[in-house]
């Protein structure tokens, strides 16, 4: 008799699938596996699959970026950290700062988008240093134009703007600045301000 | 002097050490007494001849050997990204156009290349002829730019002069073909602004006899010359594993002997149908950065030559009517202008064409929301363009992936443990353009 538990398997549920917008089939195999791998090594840390013109986006809870980041390098080949940027999508996401990270897989030639999303007022997300050292300024740029905060990074200052400069210029929220303009005797306003047809 | 002299001098000996301000005056009212065997900290730039525009380096010396190596950019940074999301698709041409400005015809096919993705339009053969031309044309210009400074930092006045001169040819080409010499905003979403006009074809064919001799010329100058050699070969060293790492693509990435190249791996403008090669080498160092660049330009005529033989007749615009830009532009002795036929049109026959004219001018088009990354091989390597659409007439976010901004980040695995002079050469090798840096 036992009533000692902690050797036997424990039965977990099987994580929930991500939801998968658009034609996955049209990938190829290397997307396919690109897909399974990241759902093997991230789990539930896949929040959604995009694909979209062609192109495979995963979006990823900033929890699982790293493992999912390290099984693309290491096993789908992506040597190539193309590009970090940010986006914000004010108005259209809760989660409105947006980690872009652009891989490419030069032995297979092929391409794949990361995408964290973080809040404002907890912008952190870990840094890929480690796995890709050209991320280095990549972040340093994201966080100067965005504010988000990559943890880890060995220096995350700023980079384009000076050191003492308030606030990050590309949020949405952020104003372009400008001063009207006369032009014929006519005032025409600042970009910002002139009509738009959202 | 009373404490409200901003520009006063400060004691600031008692937090970092000497300071020494050199600014021109003789070495020995420089440094009173020897600076000995301490560890300095020059500061070059941002204000020098040889660092390529606005780019300051930190460097700690001992002697003449670098220690370390810092970077400081963002002198040059112009908010071009932040300013496309207020201006509607077309008009972001011309604001991309200025970023990398050695290249400008490649940030216009690449953020093209982006919104005609976006819009899932395909473009008349004929403008992605004119584009691959203008592109190999441009690729020219620009390494014969890096050939002319370089040359200069060195030492090698003559070569810049011969540089500057054949790069002359080129842009007088791109003058005759787009009106202007740099920043042409001459690549348009859906295709090209204006035709070919008569007589660049000759213009062309010229320079195609032209160039190779005095690509020769360059070669015979400084290929076996001993100080070009010995201030090259061996100097800024990075392999393989070095350049992947550091995301470093272009001819740097090719001097360490991977023969990635996207015109080959990703092609894009039909660049597979064309007949070219990649050259490569295995030295990694700045003397085989050169070799490349000096072939990379004759496989650039190469490809000059087989899209002059390839252009057909037909239009350089898509033929749908809401996204072609409505003006017939005209080419004048002053550059591109309005075509006085279409104004009469408009002005005088037809209100609908004037209504058709004026929304897609002042509003432009809608984009389906969506993003893509749309990848080109610029002179200095990868060149990515970011661009995510929310539906609207402006784009939402444009982001530009520039090789010079990654490439620069390898300049400290270049010049630590080495001599202050190489740092010039290894700088130099990289070919960084600080507008499209700093952006």
């Amino acid at each position: 008799m036992t009533s000692d538990t902690s050797g036997m398997p424990r039965h977990t549920t099987s994580p929930r699938p991500a939801p998968v917008i658009g034609a996955l089939e049209d990938l190829d195999a290397w997307a396919h596996g690109a897909v399974a791998a990241v759902n093997k090594a991230a789990g539930d840390g896949v929040e959604r699959i995009v694909v979209d013109r062609g192109e495979l986006t995963l979006h990823l809870d900033r929890a699982a970026l790293i493992a999912a980041a390290q099984v693309l390098r290491d096993e789908l080949r992506c040597e190539l950290l193309s590009s970090v940027s940010g986006v914000d999508y004010l108005g259209v996401d809760e989660r409105r700062l947006h980690a872009v990270y652009h891989l490419t897989s030069m032995t297979y030639r092929k391409r794949v988008r990361l995408e964290v999303a973080v809040t404002v007022e907890d912008p952190h997300v870990p840094s890929v240093v480690g796995i890709w050292p050209t991320a280095d300024w990549h972040e340093r740029e994201t966080y100067d134009f965005f504010g988000i905060v990559f943890d880890g990074h060995p220096a995350l200052t700023r980079i384009q703007m000076p050191d003492d400069w308030d606030g990050h210029p590309q949020r949405k929220d952020y104003p372009l600045g400008g001063v009207p303009v006369e032009y014929h005797g006519a005032q025409i306003p600042p970009p910002e301000e002139r009509r738009a047809w959202a | 002097m009373g404490v409200s002299d901003l520009y006063a001098p400060t004691d600031t000996a008692a937090d970092e050490g000497r300071v020494i301000t050199v600014q021109g005056q003789d070495w020995d009212e420089v440094f009173g007494t020897p600076v000995g065997d301490e560890r300095i900290v020059l500061n070059m730039g941002p204000q020098h001849p040889s660092t390529h525009g606005v780019l300051r380096l930190v460097l700690e010396l001992e002697g003449e050997s670098v220690i370390s190596c810092r970077l400081v950019i963002g002198y040059l940074h112009t908010g071009i990204e932040k300013t496309t999301e207020y201006r509607n698709w077309v008009q972001g041409t011309t604001l991309v156009t200025r970023m990398d400005y050695l290249s400008p015809l490649f940030n216009e096919t690449a953020y093209c290349l982006a919104v005609e993705k976006l819009l899932g339009v395909e473009v008349p053969e004929r403008a992605t002829t004119i584009r691959v031309l203008l592109m190999e044309l441009q690729r020219i210009a620009s390494h014969l730019v890096w050939l002319a400074t370089t040359g200069l930092e060195l030492g090698a006045l003559s070569i810049m002069l011969y540089g500057w001169r054949e790069r002359e040819l080129i842009l007088d080409i791109l003058e005759l073909v787009t009106g202007l010499r740099m920043n042409h905003a001459y690549v348009r979403p859906g295709g090209v602004a204006v035709d070919l006009p008569a007589g660049v074809e000759e213009k062309i064919r010229d320079f195609l006899t032209i160039m190779p001799k005095r690509l020769e010329e360059y070669e015979d100058l400084l290929s076996a010359n001993p100080i070009w050699v010995r201030r090259t070969r061996g100097i800024g060293y990075l392999d393989l594993t070095g350049a992947v790492a550091l995301g470093v693509t272009g001819p740097m990435l090719r001097s360490a002997g991977y023969d990635y190249d996207l015109r080959k791996a990703e092609p894009y403008c039909g660049y597979e149908t064309y007949d070219f090669d990649v050259p490569t080498s295995t030295d990694c160092d700045v003397y085989s950065r050169y070799v490349l660049r000096m072939q990379e330009m004759r496989e650039s005529l190469k490809i000059v030559s087989q899209a002059l033989d390839r252009l057909r007749p037909g239009p350089v615009m898509v033929a749908d009517k809401k996204i072609a830009w409505p003006s017939q532009l005209a080419l004048g002795p002053d550059g591109l202008g309005n075509s006085l036929d279409h104004v009469r049109r408009i002005m005088a026959d037809s209100m609908e064409a004037l209504i058709h004219h004026f929304k897609l001018v002042t509003e432009g088009f809608r984009v389906p929301a969506g993003q893509v990354y749309v990848p080109v091989e610029s002179p200095r390597g990868e060149l990515g363009y970011h661009v995510v659409a929310d539906g609207s007439n402006r784009p939402f976010r444009v982001h530009v992936r520039d090789p010079s901004f990654v490439n620069l980040q390898a300049v400290p695995a270049l010049v630590e443990g080495g001599l202050i002079a190489d740092v010039i050469a290894a700088v130099a090798s990289i070919d960084p353009v600080m507008g499209g840096v700093d952006r």
